[in-house]
């Protein structure tokens, strides 16, 4: 059996055609070989969500999942959210509502409100707390997070 | 002082990088030519290890080093105390690798170094230890027994002990009308930072030099400890923090790999990175919170304390680390916490056993002394007939009586005094903002069969630890205002605070202001960030350089004005003639610059437009607060709901109240979980059983209520010139406490009776078994 192939992925729009090992993951092929290094790794095992990525516009745990599952997938991480230097509204929220401090989770929240959102735009606090209920916050109290993200859809 | 930024709600700096993916954390770091680190760690609680063969992990392709003790053994040192240091301790300190023994699960046993972790992780599994299992000892009564011995050539697990007292203990007791005894237990939990620990390091043979990437909090202190080990000067080694996913306590003490990752990088004449996954981190970074402590209290039938006795262990682990006594010494020196207590009497007793080495957790040794203290207390209040708001008031130190003596409980030997507050003030407020008096003695069942309790807790906790901390300050011919520190910062804002306080204290504006921290090279000395301490230590740092470099500054330009500092003024950034009128000549920072530069004299110092400064302080400044929570329990799946939770904490001084409030609802939602859902279990052969984040629960956002934090300004500090007292820990510090006695609250009518942590539902479930028989 081959231990590598060949994959073809957009990333943040952009066309990458590689070789990858088949047993590496997808946040090592985003950090290591596209160096995109905004997805984080904070447990490995799929439960923290830092790793938490745009798949197809599904937020999904690159942690989980091999690299060469995501050929033909079209992807966004977190350095694609916004552009022209300026943040988007939800992360302009993120900011004001003081709803990070070390940061480490933040792309993965990102990610996970940005995929909630487009399917939810009004949702209720419920329904935020079980969406962001995935991602792990070890310094915050999560309110404010849960706050923006109702207000971000409110508002978007 | 102008006050512009001191007390404003200011959003972050830093946060513009973290929110689009530009921060830069240790694993975000790439080097030309650089190699991967994994480490071989024992899977044994308890094991000698007869042979260890590497042949076949050497052998495989892109495989560049793989080390084992006998690779280290020439220079191999123990990794010293660096605080909390009692006799005997030095008994029991680690080597970076496994010599003849494993203690604990998680040990490092051999070190590859690879291309990348993937190889490195495949020779990990190539190396062959063959162990001789020993029977393991795990928890601390049984290990105090010294049947199974870890350091055999010391003949006891008991690694040192010492005694604290005040007043007269002995009078005390045979005075009192009433006196009660029990034994409490915290258990085993860390800080979890969601960036796992990791080290790159960079040696380069040539000139010598050793950069390393990754080390926070005391970055100074673990460069002494490496040159030490490596053999070379303290000179030729750079520390350098880069962005960092929280500390809470756990990271950036020396560690094992601290040593072996420069180490490899010295041998190898590659960059080493090391990145640990989570589960390493679990069985390999401190654990904390572990300690059983009998105490006694006498006190009067109305209430009156009068002594205290208490009999404190804390399960060290298998090695003493870099914390010493950190834990069961501030459980025993903050025991009587915010309370009279005229006599107290505590011996301390550090214990080995077969697992993970342990340290500080955010609020050491503070959680623990104000469980027991204040689940003892509403014992108490119970046998007296008392609410326990009752006896809390009757105990509570006056601020009339501020500074208050407590004694000598530090194991420096320098007295315990509290600087100021108005402990009664705090926690009244915390009733109010709860409505104690209607929700109290509504325990229930609920029409959802629940039972509702109201538990209340006070402590008082020492911050901004000294002896010293500096500030380096640079006037730029850009105009800018660029901040050295010494301290490092995990995820705090200090970026945004420290910039607040220089602004302030120099009378820029906080645009022109930028900080920079965690490089070894940016100050020669610093203690780090830790306790409490930055923004006490460093922020005054900041205002004392910010004065002298304004001084400088003013001189500078009294020259070019042909005038006296006394008649100029700075504010905003420019330097202008107090009695000017209108198109009044004045300076800017980078016309004072230009100045200097040109030759201008300042006192007969010339350029550089800068100042130093180093803020010093030995005694510590207290923080203090209440919790209150309101929590029902489901007695049939012993299910615990916080339904409200409030935090009262008066830090002095407010520097920021939105990262303020962020440290305040973030420590409580670490704390709840903490208390409620995490657990480090051992089996008994020293196996960790709750090693993943499946099996150790964080808590997450539909396991935690809205936090009502309030932060109060009543105290500011004496001891420094911003009147700052520490604000990261209190918020966490009480949460045992307060839920403990919610929950004993509502299950009283149950008999249910707490002594233990965590309030787990299987515990809580067990507890109302018990009680009722079945």
């Amino acid at each position: 059996m081959s231990t590598t192939s060949t994959i073809s992925v957009i990333v943040n729009g952009q066309e990458f055609d590689r070789i990858v090992e088949v047993r590496l993951t997808l946040a090592d092929f985003l950090r290591e070989e596209l160096d995109l290094t905004g997805t984080h790794l904070g447990c490995e095992h799929g439960v923290c969500g830092a790793c938490t990525i745009l798949f197809d516009g599904q937020a999904i745990r690159s942690c989980l999942m091999p690299a060469v599952q995501a050929n033909g997938a079209e992807i966004t991480t977190v350095e694609d959210l916004s552009s022209d230097g300026q943040l988007n509204s939800l992360q302009s929220a993120f900011r004001e509502n003081h709803a990070l401090q070390c940061g480490f989770c933040t792309p993965g929240m990102l990610n996970t409100a940005t995929a909630f959102l487009k399917d939810n735009p009004h949702p209720t606090e419920e329904q935020v707390r079980e969406a962001i209920s995935g991602n792990i916050c070890r310094c915050t109290d999560y309110v404010s997070i849960g706050n923006l993200v109702v207000q971000a859809g409110w508002s978007g | 002082m102008t006050q512009q930024y001191i007390g404003a709600p200011i959003t972050r700096v830093e946060d513009f990088r973290f929110l689009t993916g530009q921060g830069k954390y240790l694993d975000d770091i790439k080097l030309p030519g650089m190699l991967h680190a994994a480490i071989l760690r024992s899977n044994h609680g308890h094991a000698r290890i007869k042979s260890i063969d590497t042949t076949a992990a050497l052998a495989l392709p892109g495989v560049a080093g793989v080390f084992t003790y006998g690779d280290i053994a020439s220079i191999a040192k123990v990794i010293p105390v660096r605080v909390f240091e009692i006799p005997g301790l030095d008994r029991y300190l680690q080597v970076p690798l496994a010599e003849q023994k494993v203690r604990y699960v998680g040990e490092p046993v051999a070190m590859v170094v690879a291309v990348n972790r993937y190889v490195a992780e495949d020779a990990l599994e190539l190396i062959a230890v063959d162990y001789e299992p020993l029977p393991a000892v795990t928890d601390l009564k049984e290990a105090l027994k010294d049947e199974v011995l870890l350091h055999e050539e010391n003949g006891t697990n008991l690694a040192g002990s010492y005694e604290l007292n005040t007043g007269d203990i002995d009078e005390a007791f045979r005075n009192a009308e009433y006196v009660r005894k029990e034994e409490f237990r915290t258990h085993r939990h860390t800080g979890n930072p969601l960036e796992t620990r990791g080290l790159l390091a960079d040696f380069d043979k040539e000139s010598g030099e050793l950069t390393v990437w990754g080390p926070t909090k005391v970055p100074h202190f673990n460069r002494a400890i490496l040159a030490n080990h490596l053999e070379i000067s303290e000179e030729n080694i750079h520390f350098i923090e880069p962005d960092v996913g929280g500390g809470f306590g756990i990271r950036g003490e020396f560690y094992p790999e601290d040593f072996l990752v420069p180490f490899a990088s010295m041998q190898l004449g590659h960059p080493v990175k090391w990145s640990e996954d989570r589960m390493e981190h679990l069985i390999s970074a401190n654990h904390s919170r572990e300690v059983v402590c009998e105490v006694e209290l006498a006190a009067q039938k109305d209430g009156t304390i009068l002594g205290m006795r208490a009999n404190i262990y804390g399960d060290m682990g298998a090695y003493v680390r870099t914390h010493g006594c950190v834990v069961p010494a501030l459980t025993a020196g903050m025991l009587t916490g915010p309370y009279r207590i005229p006599s107290y009497h505590a011996d301390f007793n550090c214990v080995m056993t077969n697992k993970t080495g342990t340290g500080t957790y955010r609020a050491p040794g503070f959680y623990e002394a104000c469980f027991i203290r204040e689940r003892l207390l509403d014992m108490v209040a119970g046998d007296l007939g008392l609410d326990p708001a009752e006896i809390r008031r009757i105990n509570l130190i006056q601020a009339s009586e501020m500074p208050y003596t407590v004694g000598v409980t530090r194991i420096d030997g320098r007295m315990t005094v509290y600087d100021s507050g108005d402990y009664s003030s705090a926690f009244n407020r915390a009733l109010e903002e709860i409505g104690y008096e209607s929700i109290k003695g509504s325990s229930g069942p609920d029409e959802h069969g629940r039972y509702h309790g109201v538990g209340v807790a006070s402590y008082v906790e020492p911050t901004g630890f000294g002896p010293y901390e500096g500030a380096r300050i640079v006037a730029t011919k850009d105009g800018l205002i660029e901040v050295y520190l010494g301290i490092t910062t995990m995820g705090q804002g200090h970026e945004t605070v420290m910039a607040q306080i220089c602004a302030d204290s120099l009378g820029v504006p906080m645009v022109q202001v930028r900080i920079f921290h965690g490089n070894t090279d940016y100050l020669p000395a610093s203690i780090g960030t830790f306790g409490s301490r930055a923004t006490v230590m460093a922020g005054s740092a900041i205002h004392l350089a910010s004065q002298s470099l304004q001084a400088k500054m003013l001189s500078i330009a009294a020259g070019y004005m042909d005038t006296e500092t006394t008649s100029l003024e700075f504010s905003n950034g420019r330097v202008t003639r107090k009695a000017a009128g209108e198109n009044a000549d004045e300076l800017d920072v980078a016309q004072i610059v230009a100045l200097a530069e040109s030759g201008a004299e300042v006192d007969g110092d010339e350029t550089p437009v800068e100042a130093t400064e180093y803020f010093r302080v030995e005694e510590w400044t207290y923080a203090y607060g209440s919790h209150v929570a309101h929590v029902a329990v489901d007695p049939e799946t012993g299910k615990l709901d916080v339904l409200r939770y409030v935090v009262v904490e008066d830090v002095g001084r407010c520097i920021n109240p939105l990262t303020m409030h962020g440290q305040s609802v973030g420590g409580a939602v670490q704390g709840i979980g903490g208390t409620v859902l995490e657990e480090l279990v051992y089996d008994e052969s020293g196996q960790l059983v709750s090693g993943s984040f499946m099996d150790y629960l964080l808590p997450t956002s539909q396991d935690v209520p809205n936090i009502d934090s309030i932060i109060l300004e009543e105290a500011p500090s004496p001891l420094n010139p911003l009147g700052v007292k520490g604000a990261g820990e209190g918020a966490i510090l009480a949460t045992g406490a307060a839920l403990a006695n919610a929950v004993a609250d509502a299950l009283s009518d149950l008999g249910v009776h707490i002594t233990h942590l965590p309030l787990s539902p299987n515990n809580i479930r067990s507890w109302i078994r018990r009680s009722s028989g079945g």
